[in-house]
């Protein structure tokens, strides 16, 4: 059991508030780029489809004129059967796929406006999680957490700084000299989760996250993404896991064969809520 | 730059991979030593064909009553009107005679007088052009036969048959060298390339890790070109000290006792060996550098 789980939940929310703070003073108010816009731009959405359809090479359809917004702030899973296009808008989310037709907008800027070159600088304002976790083979987690603020040119003072800070919020303090095979699935994750955050990015998405886990470990998981999301990170997570979806109560978009068939809001009740009663309520233990 | 971070990053993939960073450091050096080897041998042989190329020339006789206006004017001929005209040097008939007589001092002393004619030896500027420069020193006539440009010339002799025969043979030699020396430096070129790239294959899991992290193209690629130039500069170092030894402990001794390896003009050991260093570590970088492109586009 990771560590960070037995704390009291206010141990973790304080870590948390540190987090927000400092966030605040590295990242002193990004503008969104003004963009020239086709169809008028959902305003403050941070990812905003307008009509975006992803056909494949061989024929497939990933997407099919998909249109929604993602406010700041928000938790949002897309949930579908496997095919109908959670991976396809992840993918395109992250560009590593360009859409056949439509817009995708990130904190209002045109993704097909950002040059291969530019790709990379785009990447470090997201943090995503896989369902493999990919991690780097040979490095220690603290190592692979490092690494994605080396990308971005981090001082060895500010990995020092935040490394073992965000570890510390993922509850892996005590594996930080561990490679990866010597970990869980559950730490592995852990890993990822905390490689994507480090840089607290204003979005964070996670296909699939937990969909190598076991259901408690999943929770563990959730429950760190939803850490995440009260710092005031949007999150965006992909699965197929509908029990857990229902028991979390947050925005739920629907894809079927590449179509919206749901767009629910979240219940207002479940926004205030704390990360205890979270979990108690994940674990189907509510009062 | 984040040199140190490069480099450190660099040498991390060197002991992680120390199998794979093995073999295309022996690749390296068994190139290197094989280029190490055949170079010299190329540049030899090359260089005994030139030498013997060298040595096509054009003999211009004179007529034996020629004055010294017409000697005069037939130099200046040679060395200013007719093309293709490298050298020329002058061998009068009383040098002639004394170069002969050391010979074969008896059938000169019977003959008394000095039969020899004033002669220009007259060099082309390539070998090739040796036909060139005797036609227009003697164009073939209308007849067939041959005249000369200038009544005070006798003859022009090239030695035909021997001249062609040593072009030809030289050139074949050459061609071979040249042939198989580019097929060499290919094929080392396309094996250090293909182990790296097999070391590459293996990572590239790890570089499409790094892409999506949001690592620039440059920022995963230069600590592989570093690992490259490391890898080559160890390869290509051991081969040069393995070919110092080979040379001080073998050719050295050799090339005191029989001329003909210590002859031809070969390079200089020290520029020999500063080009395969320089060879391997660039060939190893760029291998590095250019094999990683196909695993960059994520």
């Amino acid at each position: 059991m990771p560590l960070a789980d037995e704390l009291p939940s206010w141990v973790a929310m304080a870590a948390t508030e540190r987090h927000v703070r400092r966030r605040e003073r590295s990242h002193p108010r990004s503008e969104p780029l003004p963009t020239p816009a086709t169809r008028p731009a959902v305003p403050g959405a941070v990812i905003e489809l307008a009509d975006v359809s992803k056909r494949y090479d061989s024929g497939d359809t990933g997407l099919d004129k998909v249109s929604f917004a993602v406010q700041p702030g928000e938790f949002v899973f897309i949930v579908g059967a496997s095919g109908s296009g959670k991976s396809t808008t992840m993918r395109l989310l992250i560009k590593e796929t360009e859409p056949t037709a439509g817009t995708i907008r990130v904190a209002g800027r045109d993704l097909s406006g950002i040059t291969r070159r530019k790709v990379p600088y785009y990447r470090r304002n997201l943090g995503v999680v896989y369902q493999d976790y990919k991690l780097l083979p040979n490095r220690t987690v603290y190592e692979n957490v490092a690494y994605a603020l080396q990308v971005t040119g981090g001082s060895r003072r500010e990995i020092r700084e935040k490394v073992p800070d965000i570890l510390r919020l993922t509850g892996l303090s005590l594996k930080l000299h561990s490679r990866p095979d010597q970990l869980s699935g559950g730490e592995q994750q852990r890993v990822s989760v905390a490689r994507a955050f480090v840089n607290h990015p204003p979005l964070l998405l996670a296909d699939e996250p937990t969909g190598n886990l076991d259901p408690e470990t999943s929770i563990g998981i959730m429950q760190l993404l939803y850490r995440i999301n009260k710092t005031g990170t949007t999150v965006v997570v992909a699965t197929h896991d509908v029990e857990m979806v229902d028991k979390m109560r947050r925005r739920v978009i629907e894809l079927s064969q590449g179509a919206i068939v749901r767009d629910e809001q979240a219940g207002a009740y479940a926004a205030r809520e704390t990360t205890r009663e979270f979990t108690l309520r994940l674990r189907g233990e509510e009062s | 730059m984040k040199l140190g971070f490069f480099l450190r990053e660099a040498l991390r993939a060197l002991k992680r991979n120390a199998v794979p960073s093995f073999a295309a450091m022996a690749t390296v050096l068994v190139t290197v030593l094989i280029l190490g080897v055949f170079i010299p041998v190329v540049q030899a042989t090359t260089g005994a064909a030139n030498e013997v190329r060298g040595r096509v020339i054009a003999n211009v006789f004179l007529k034996t009553d020629a004055s010294d206006r017409d000697v005069a004017r037939v130099k200046n001929l040679l060395e200013n009107e007719t093309p293709n005209v490298a050298s020329v040097e002058y061998v009068s008939k009383e040098q002639a005679y004394r170069a002969e007589r050391r010979r074969d001092k008896q059938a000169y002393e019977l003959l008394g007088a000095n039969p020899l004619p004033d002669t220009f030896r007259v060099t082309p500027d390539k070998p090739d052009n040796i036909g060139k420069v005797r036609n227009a020193l003697s164009p073939v006539g209308p007849g067939g036969g041959r005249t000369v440009i200038d009544p005070a010339i006798d003859e022009v002799n090239n030695r035909e048959e021997e001249t062609n025969k040593i072009l030809s043979i030289t050139r074949v030699v050459k061609l071979t060298t040249a042939v198989l020396a580019a097929l060499l430096v290919i094929a080392s070129v396309l094996l250090i390339a293909n182990t790296i790239r097999l070391s590459l294959y293996a990572r590239r899991r790890e570089v499409e890790v790094m892409k999506l992290v949001g690592a620039t193209d440059w920022f995963i690629r230069w600590p592989f070109v570093i690992e490259g130039m490391l890898l080559g500069a160890l390869g290509g170092m051991l081969a040069v000290l393995l070919l110092a030894v080979f040379k001080i402990a073998l050719i050295d001794p050799l090339a005191a006792e029989y001329a003909l390896i210590a002859a031809p003009d070969t390079m200089n050991f020290g520029v020999l060996i500063a080009v395969l260093l320089g060879a391997s570590i660039g060939v190893s970088a760029m291998g590095s550098g250019l094999s990683l492109r196909r695993f960059l586009r994520v």
